[in-house]
């Protein structure tokens, strides 16, 4: 899920109408010590990162002048905070405090709807209040058609044994609270606290507004650059593979690292799933060897053989890993060479160097391994392949034997080029892939099998060569699967006419 | 018996002209599903795999007669007003086959469908399957494949791993033990039909006499249907497996549902709630084949 930052959230509540203390984002002393002469008084310093307990970690100061803002900023800004370094801080208005209430809207699976909820005691540990005080909370599911009425939001307060005005203005609070989350499509919006000041002023002091995945798409406003949850900002990988996986809507790519900074004998492994519940076994069979995870990736939902391609390309762009784990749930829907056109075509440009096991099973399992078999040849690393019959448990055990007897070579080979084209015939695919069919060698080509293996069966022999039988334009809106067979089954027939260059911004800088 | 689905059901495809739509009705025809109508806006007159397509669903109803049954594969952002327009037109039962669909989305599909007693399976479900009747979605894949790896018996599947519905149904044929119907309830964390809800449904059905599942970390799918057993609602013997041990909390896989919120939907809390109400949880899934011959054995159950 893509959580927001706390500025970013008070922003949206601002937005709502829910009184927030004065103040704003900076990024620098300076800009915080301009923030604090603007808000005057005493002003709190706080990190923006998503973490709990900032106050024990001097990630929350407290300061009475503009130039201790500065100070406290400057001490703030660059703190590793649990993995995460601080760019900004918030500036505002140091409230005085009477009282502390909590208010959260969360989506129940149980119920299949939202669920407001308000504790009459708010502040930090909120979890611990609730099971210490259950009386104190309470909550109500609420009509997705209707919407949470203020009568009910009144009500809801009245049940904690609140009166009058507050009683009125927490209402107020709660349906506003309700309104932000479901106009942004909040999994979970969360006040804590809600302050009460001596004056009878409440004012949201911190909020937690995690917007659904799904519906990013709804919200360009909100500026999320991942639309996945990462408990720290995202690496340069995690960001060009979430470029891959939004410029092509076929099939799920999800990557995230989990290790990073470690080298060649540590014991991680590259890995390479295929749907969730798959995925989870395999993983706990490869820890279960001792091994460690150096990143998470799952491809899955039938993609094509291009973006397990670049899945591959990103896996290996993690050099210190000592082998590749490839392995989903054993029997797939999907048709299983696709994956294994696009890991081999990875494998033999970046060249494989670390053992790979590679477990496909599922529809065209045969083709899909006979695929792998033929590529083992034109791979430094040794790979083995399998298919349903074959366990995650055993499949990691391989890799862990081939591991176990493999040396690294010394100077890394290079990978497979291809030859200038003599006489290229090109055209461009969806994700601005290019595909060159040298005409030269199509002509010298007996085969022709890119005919027989191109998926949507778009090629068509014209005089002694291969052409599309659609348009360019066709080809481009997503005619051309690219599936690669014009690529690897050529190169398999002992031809080089067919080779497609898919692009993956950004990986040649990492 | 099976559940929710088998060849008297007439079944509707929205979205029947799209690139995986026209792919899954065929599999579902050559599997022996019973699909009756098409339906995409704007292309209505066309005919898909010999199935007629129409523009609405309303006309479609009206057109070829009742339907029981939709399956719709609909890019995510239009899941919604399709999912409407077929609870609208009195379809009683959706497969609801794409993912990323927006969780207020699936909401409202979900309180519609209560306000007119319609269910949904789903979303980001591969469907549901009858061994040697018929499916809805896209289990097996392939009409030859699903023929050659799952057979009818006495186990009904759930499962909240689309791979895995396929997996538990294979391992489990390989020793021997067929089932009535495999159900996927989807990967999300709002499903229509979770775990307690078709488990439910395995308990009425006369032919089902054990249970099978794969539950997953987060959410409360599974200490729902401990619940169930609590109050005997079920009676039937569970065989369940869960995924995610090796999870670590807060990082979320490509399930939306793999999240750990609090104490509830734990690996831990999850595994000692269903072995509380007597639940037989294997600790590996390669223990599910052998765990479930052991419970028929046990229950006299021949296979
Ligand atoms: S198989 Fe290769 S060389 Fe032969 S026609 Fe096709 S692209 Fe050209
Ligand atoms: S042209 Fe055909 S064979 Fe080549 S990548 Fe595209 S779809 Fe595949």
């Amino acid at each position: 899920m893509a959580r927001l930052h706390e500025y970013q959230g008070k922003s949206l509540l601002k937005e709502a109408k829910i009184p927030v203390p004065n103040g704003g984002p900076a990024r620098s002393p300076e800009e915080a010590k301009a923030l604090a002469e603007e808000i005057g008084g005493a002003v709190v310093v706080k990190a923006q990162a998503w973490v709990t307990g900032r106050a024990e970690l001097g990630a929350i100061r407290f300061v009475d002048t503009p130039a201790a803002a500065a100070a406290a900023a400057s001490a703030i800004l660059g703190m590793q905070i649990k993995g995460y370094l601080v760019d900004t801080v918030m500036v505002e208005g140091k409230l005085d405090i009477k009282r502390e209430f909590y208010a959260g809207v969360i989506i129940d699976d149980q119920s299949q709807a939202p669920v407001i909820i308000f504790s009459r005691i708010g502040g930090s540990g909120i979890e611990e209040i609730a099971e210490k005080y259950p009386d104190a909370v309470v909550r109500l599911v609420i009509d997705i058609q209707r919407g949470l009425q203020d009568h009910q939001a009144r009500d809801l307060i009245r049940q904690v044994g609140l009166h009058g005005k507050l009683q009125l203005s927490l209402g107020n609070l709660l349906t506003r609270l309700y309104g932000v989350a479901r106009r942004y499509d909040a999994r979970a919006a969360e006040i804590n606290p809600i302050v009460l000041t001596p004056e009878g002023k409440l004012f949201a002091a911190d909020c937690r507004i995690t917007i659904d995945d799904y519906a990013v798409y709804r919200h360009p406003e909100l500026g999320i650059e991942i639309a996945r949850e990462f408990d720290r900002p995202p690496t340069e990988l995690e960001i060009i593979a979430w470029q891959v996986e939004k410029n092509d809507y076929r099939g799920t790519f999800y990557f995230i690292q989990l290790e990073r900074g470690f080298s060649p004998g540590e014991g991680m492994i590259g890995f390479h799933g295929a749907g969730g519940g798959g995925s989870m076994m395999s993983m706990d069979a490869v820890l279960n060897r001792g091994y460690k995870l150096a990143n998470f990736v799952d491809t899955s939902g039938n993609p094509p053989a291009s973006k397990v391609y670049r899945a591959a390309r990103i896996i290996l762009a993690q050099s210190g890993i000592d082998g590749y784990f490839a392995s989903g749930s054993g029997v797939a829907s999907q048709e299983q060479f696709h994956s294994a056109r696009g890991l081999v075509k990875a494998f033999m440009e970046h060249p494989l160097t670390v053992p790979a096991v590679i477990r496909l099973g599922g529809n065209a399992e045969e083709r899909a391994m006979a695929i792998m078999e033929r590529a083992q040849g034109e791979i430094p690393a040794p790979i083995e392949s399998y298919g349903k019959d074959d366990s995650p448990e055993f499949c990691a055990e391989r890799l862990d034997t081939l591991i176990q007897n493999y040396r690294r070579p010394t100077m890394k080979p290079a990978g497979k080029v291809h030859p200038e084209p003599q006489d290229p015939y090109t055209f461009e695919t969806v994700t601005n892939g290019t595909v060159i069919l040298d005409h030269a060698a199509c002509l010298d080509c007996e085969t022709k099998i890119c005919i027989d293996t191109c998926v949507p069966g778009i090629l068509s022999l014209e005089g002694e060569v291969p052409m599309l039988n659609i348009t360019h334009e066709q080809a481009k809106r997503g005619g051309c699967i690219e599936c690669l067979a014009c690529e690897i089954e050529c190169y398999f027939e002992g031809n080089q006419g067919g080779h497609i260059i898919l692009p993956i911004p950004g990986l040649d800088r990492v | 018996m099976s559940i929710l689905i088998d060849r008297t059901k007439r079944v509707l495809v929205q979205g029947i002209t799209g690139r995986e739509g026209q792919t899954r009705a065929r599999l579902m025809q050559e599997y022996g599903t019973q699909v009756v109508a098409g339906v995409t806006p704007g292309k209505g007159g066309q005919q898909v795999n010999g199935v007629p397509v129409f523009d609405t669903v309303q006309e479609a109803w009206e057109m070829v007669g009742a339907l029981d049954v939709s399956v719709l594969f609909i890019p995510a952002p239009i899941v919604k007003s399709a999912a409407l327009e077929a609870i609208d037109a009195g379809v009683k039962l959706l497969v609801i086959v794409p993912d990323r669909v927006p969780i207020f989305d699936v909401l409202e599909i979900a309180d519609a469908a209560k306000r007119t007693g319609a269910r949904f399976v789903g979303p980001n479900t591969l469907g549901v399957l009858s061994p040697g009747k018929a499916v809805l979605g896209m289990i097996g894949g392939r009409a030859a494949s699903a023929r050659s790896w799952f057979f009818p018996g006495p186990v009904g599947i759930t499962s909240r791993s689309g791979g895995i519905t396929s997996s538990m149904a294979y391992y489990l044929a390989q020793e021997g033990i067929g089932a009535t119907t495999l159900v996927h309830v989807g990967g999300d964390v709002v499903v229509g039909l979770p775990h307690p809800e078709v488990v439910k449904l395995f308990q009425s059905d006369s032919e089902t006499k054990a249970i099978v599942m794969f539950g997953e970390i987060g959410g409360s799918q599974e200490e729902q249907v401990a619940d169930l057993v609590e109050a005997d609602e079920v009676t039937k013997p569970i065989v369940a497996f869960i995924g995610g041990k090796a999870a670590k909390s807060g990082t979320r896989f490509s399930h939306a549902g793999a999240i750990i919120e609090g104490n509830r939907g734990t690996y831990k809390g999850k595994v000692e709630r269903l072995r509380e109400v007597g639940v037989t949880v294997v600790e590996t899934f390669g223990e599910l084949p052998q765990a479930t011959l052991a419970i028929l054995k046990k229950h006299g159950i021949s296979l």
